[in-house]
This record gives C-alpha cells, sequence and structure tokens, in this order.
C-alpha cells in the first residue's frame, strides 16, 4: 500500500499480525492501520460493554527533560505543566501565535525534570520542530516516537482484564496518572488515559515486544468480552465522548477557545506561546463555536457538509457519522457563536438534500462514574 | 462468498440479473466487504430514469458514504423498500435479498459491455493486488 504520492506508509510492529487476523488496512496520518477487523459497530459495542484492544503504536512521543524542560513546557503549552506531580498526566496543545494548536497533546510528568508527550501521529515531526525552534532555554528535547509502541485497552472491564497481566495497581491507578508497570512480562509506561470515554489504559513499551503484550491481552481478555478495536471504532468512540481530533475540529485557523477548550488554557500561569491572541479572543467574543448536533431525520452529516440557518450557509460539520451506541447519526460542527445554543433547530445539506438537525448538549455519551 | 454464474458485473461492484428486459441491480460481496457494516441506504423512486455509469443511489457505511453506479440505462420499475429499515441485508445477503432496484432497460446490448462472474472474480483479485 502506498500513499498517493508513491511514499512508502510506516507501519506497526503489529502490522502482519493484524493483517493475519483479516483487518482492513487503510492509510491514516502516513500509517498503513487498522480500521476495522469484525466491524466498527461491533467493536465499538464491546468497548462500551465490556473492552477493546487498540494498537495506536502510530501515536508520537517526544521526550523533554532537564532543568529547564518545565520552562519549555509552559512556554509552548496552554496548560499548567507546573501542577502536575510526578507520575501525573494532563491534557493539552502546543500553541501557535494566534490561538490556534499546533497539535492536541498529553503531557506526562515521569520525574523532576522529566515530561513525557504523546502527540498526534501525522503531526510528530512539525510538533518537534516547533518545540525544538522555541526552546531558547536549552531543555533536551527528543522525538523517541520509534522507541514506543503504544496500546490502548479500554473499556469497562479493562481494569479487570489487565489486573491479570499486570503487576501494578492497575484499580488504584487514578484517571490521568500514569506509572511503571510490567504488564504480560514486558516493562512500560502504564496510563490510566484514552480518547474512547471510557474507563481504560494506554501502555507504551519497546516495539519489538509488541506481539506478547498484544497476544496477552487478547487471551486474557477474551473471556471477559476483549476483542481488537481498529481505529474506525476509535473514531467514533471519541465522536460519541465529544473529544476533538486534529486536522478536524482543530487545526492552525481555530483556536483552541472556539474548540470548547478553554479548560486546558490557564491564562494565570504566566506568558504562552498564543496566550495574548487568546485574551484577546475572549474579550472580543469568538469568531465561531464547535458545537454537537444530532440529526432529526435520515440522513448522516459528514466531514465538510454545510450547515444551514434559514437556508443559509452558518457553519460547517467537520466529524460526523452514525453514533452506534447512541444509535443516533452525530456529528460536530463550527457554528457562530450566535446560533450555537442547545435545542436550536437547524439544517445539515447532505450532498444537496438539507436533513434536519439540533444542536445537543457535549458530550454526546457520559459513562457513569465507575466504583471507588 | 462466490459470484453467482447468472449476474453480470461493473467495475463500479454493482451486479445486474435480467429477465426478458428486466434487470435487477444490487452491490457486489466485495462493496459491502469494502464498505463495512451499512447503516443507510438512498434509492431512486419507482418511475426514475437511471443512465449506465451514472449514479443513481448511495450507500452509507458508519466510516463511508459510496455511490451507486447502474450498470444500465432504463427506467425503475421496483424498489426494495426493505432496505430502508433493514440496510444491514446487503452486509448480510448481497447477492439476494439485498437487491436494490428492478430497471426496464432501454437498450439490452448495453449487458454485453459487463463483467462474468469469471471476469470479475478476475477483476477483483487484480483490485487487491495494488
Amino acid at each position: 500500500m502506498a500513499t498517493p504520492a508513491g511514499i512508502a506508509l510506516k507501519r506497526t510492529a503489529l502490522n502482519a499480525v493484524h493483517k493475519a487476523s483479516g483487518a482492513k488496512m487503510v492509510e491514516f496520518g502516513g500509517w498503513e492501520m487498522p480500521v476495522e477487523y469484525s466491524g466498527i459497530t461491533q467493536e465499538h459495542l464491546a468497548v462500551r460493554q465490556s473492552a477493546g484492544l487498540f494498537d495506536v503504536s502510530h501515536m508520537g512521543e517526544i521526550e523533554i527533560r532537564g532543568p529547564q524542560a518545565l520552562g519549555l513546557l509552559q512556554r509552548v503549552t496552554c496548560n499548567d505543566a507546573s501542577r502536575l506531580q510526578t507520575g501525573q498526566a494532563q491534557y493539552s496543545a502546543l500553541m501557535y501565535p494566534q490561538g490556534s494548536a499546533v497539535d492536541d497533546c498529553v503531557v506526562y510528568r515521569l520525574g523532576q525534570d522529566d515530561y513525557f508527550l504523546c502527540v498526534n501521529a501525522a503531526n510528530t515531526d512539525k510538533d518537534f520542530d516547533w518545540i525544538v525552534r522555541h526552546n531558547a532555554v536549552g531543555a533536551d528535547v527528543e522525538n523517541v516516537s520509534a522507541d514506543y509502541a503504544q496500546l490502548a485497552i479500554q473499556g469497562p472491564r479493562a481494569r479487570e482484564i489487565l489486573a491479570n497481566v499486570t503487576d501494578a495497581d492497575a484499580g488504584g491507578l487514578r484517571n490521568y496518572w500514569a506509572c511503571r508497570a510490567r504488564c504480560c512480562g514486558v516493562e512500560g509506561l502504564l496510563a490510566r488515559t484514552g480518547y474512547t470515554g471510557e474507563d481504560g489504559f494506554e501502555f507504551y513499551f519497546g516495539p519489538e515486544e509488541s506481539e506478547r503484550v498484544w497476544n496477552g491481552l487478547l487471551e486474557t481478555g477474551k473471556p471477559l468480552g476483549l476483542v481488537p478495536a481498529g481505529l474506525g471504532a476509535r473514531n467514533t468512540l471519541r465522536l460519541e465522548a465529544g473529544f476533538p481530533l486534529y486536522g478536524h475540529e482543530l487545526d492552525e485557523e481555530t483556536t483552541i477557545l472556539e474548540a470548547n477548550l478553554r479548560w486546558i488554557c490557564k491564562f494565570e500561569k504566566g506568558d504562552f506561546i498564543g496566550r495574548e491572541a487568546l485574551l484577546e479572543e475572549s474579550r472580543k467574543g469568538l469568531r465561531k463555536k464547535l458545537v454537537g448536533l444530532v440529526m432529526t431525520d435520515r440522513g448522516i452529516a459528514r466531514d465538510g457538509y454545510p450547515v444551514l440557518i434559514g437556508g443559509e450557509v452558518a457553519g460547517r460539520v467537520t466529524s460526523g457519522s452514525p453514533a452506534p451506541f447512541l444509535k443516533k447519526n452525530i456529528a460536530l460542527a463550527y457554528m457562530p457563536p450566535q446560533s450555537a445554543e442547545v435545542g436550536r433547530e437547524v439544517e445539515v445539506d447532505v450532498r444537496g438534500k438539507k436533513v434536519p438537525a439540533r444542536v445537543a448538549p457535549l458530550p454526546f455519551y457520559k459513562r457513569a462514574k465507575r466504583d471507588p | 462468498m462466490p459470484y453467482p454464474l447468472e449476474l453480470l458485473y461493473t467495475k463500479e461492484h454493482e451486479w445486474i440479473r435480467v429477465d426478458e428486459g428486466i434487470g435487477t441491480v444490487g452491490i457486489t460481496d466485495y462493496a459491502q466487504k469494502e464498505l463495512g457494516d451499512i447503516v443507510f441506504v438512498e434509492l431512486p423512486k419507482t418511475s426514475d430514469h437511471v443512465t449506465a455509469n451514472e449514479p443513481f443511489g448511495t450507500v452509507e457505511s458508519v466510516k463511508a458514504v459510496s455511490e451507486i453506479y447502474s450498470p444500465v440505462t432504463g427506467d425503475v420499475i421496483a424498489v426494495n423498500t426493505k432496505l430502508q429499515n433493514n440496510p444491514e441485508l446487503l452486509n448480510t445477503d448481497p447477492h439476494g435479498e439485498a437487491w436494490l432496484v428492478r430497471v426496464r432497460l432501454s437498450d439490452p446490448r448495453e449487458t454485453e459491455k459487463l463483467m462474468t462472474a469469471e471476469d470479475y472474480e478476475a477483476f477483483i483479485r487484480e483490485v487487491k493486488q495494488r
């Protein structure tokens, strides 16, 4: 498989395993990745009801270390990394001066002066170059993406499954915390994070051990309903959970305030790239706002479809799909802030056909709080 | 799933079965597998005119929209309304119960350009190797 330009796609260490299991493979962010195994609907429901296992080894990893590491992070990201205790993680964004995101990311603090960023596959090189370019303080920055495979086990039974194969206290690990752990006999970093709206874990480790961890988890989890899940289900799951995806809800043209990410914007931490633009936007008001849409008649909104008010184009869909668990057709779209209130009736131009939809509260899906 | 010998096939992965000037049209097993879980089907109405090699409807899976191309030119005389509420039939029985439309052919010679089951299977093998 090759990109249109004829450039060979990157492959995770599990590429042959996926193909042997009958996965359908697609290009994603320069990688050849499994989009589905048994079918997106079935995989999606497995994650909501039991558990799914995702190969997300395409994700990029960047280390920032040394006495100046925190200073650099505070400059290039919008969240407040100084609040992180060792072992703690936070959702954040690398920022452009205009208030848009270079990328969204998870920042882990692994030690006193030791930070680890998980970034989007397609943006890894761009992110690394951006961080290095703004590294006036002299922190050690390294793109370590090739050193890490990443598997995500997600769903209400993920904790129970993982507990069988790890020496770590999986159940005791708090949400958005990470620890060194051995899983299926392999050393790595175990984090209670994910991108599905379910409880779950992500495990970072050396790619050469990929088959051991993948097979070990599947074997242990199979009786509890664990299935391999592809990028197709990952996308429908994150959409139900209302999470943005870079290249869809986030890009160079969209500020993080417009994307509903005010909560990761810590103005009080001091200066950071993009701060001024975001403060000015806060004062002046947003140009557009990300909303949820639920289709109220037959028709599926897809990325790029216009959203109409009174027959006129008012906004645009950034992600749209049937939602397998909610059994509705849902979408994320940018709308003028004055037309973004929950309950507003709009129409989506579905290939020339006007299909009614309603602005809905986000997230579309929120899991019940787990037992303490 | 084998490709029935009595059907003719297109490079866009539709099939047609012609019987006394009436063609029954559907999508192939290969097409449904490529699409994945089918959730929505949009078809023409009875008495609509369709043209060979032009789209006459859409099939949507969870992840994608795909246009359906008519193998022949003619008038639609029947539409499979069962698919509106059971689009998943396209995944389970694409060559049978999940037919899409019946068309009265304007020019029966148009079918001479279509592929036989054997040709189509060879075509699929070629597509998969790309």
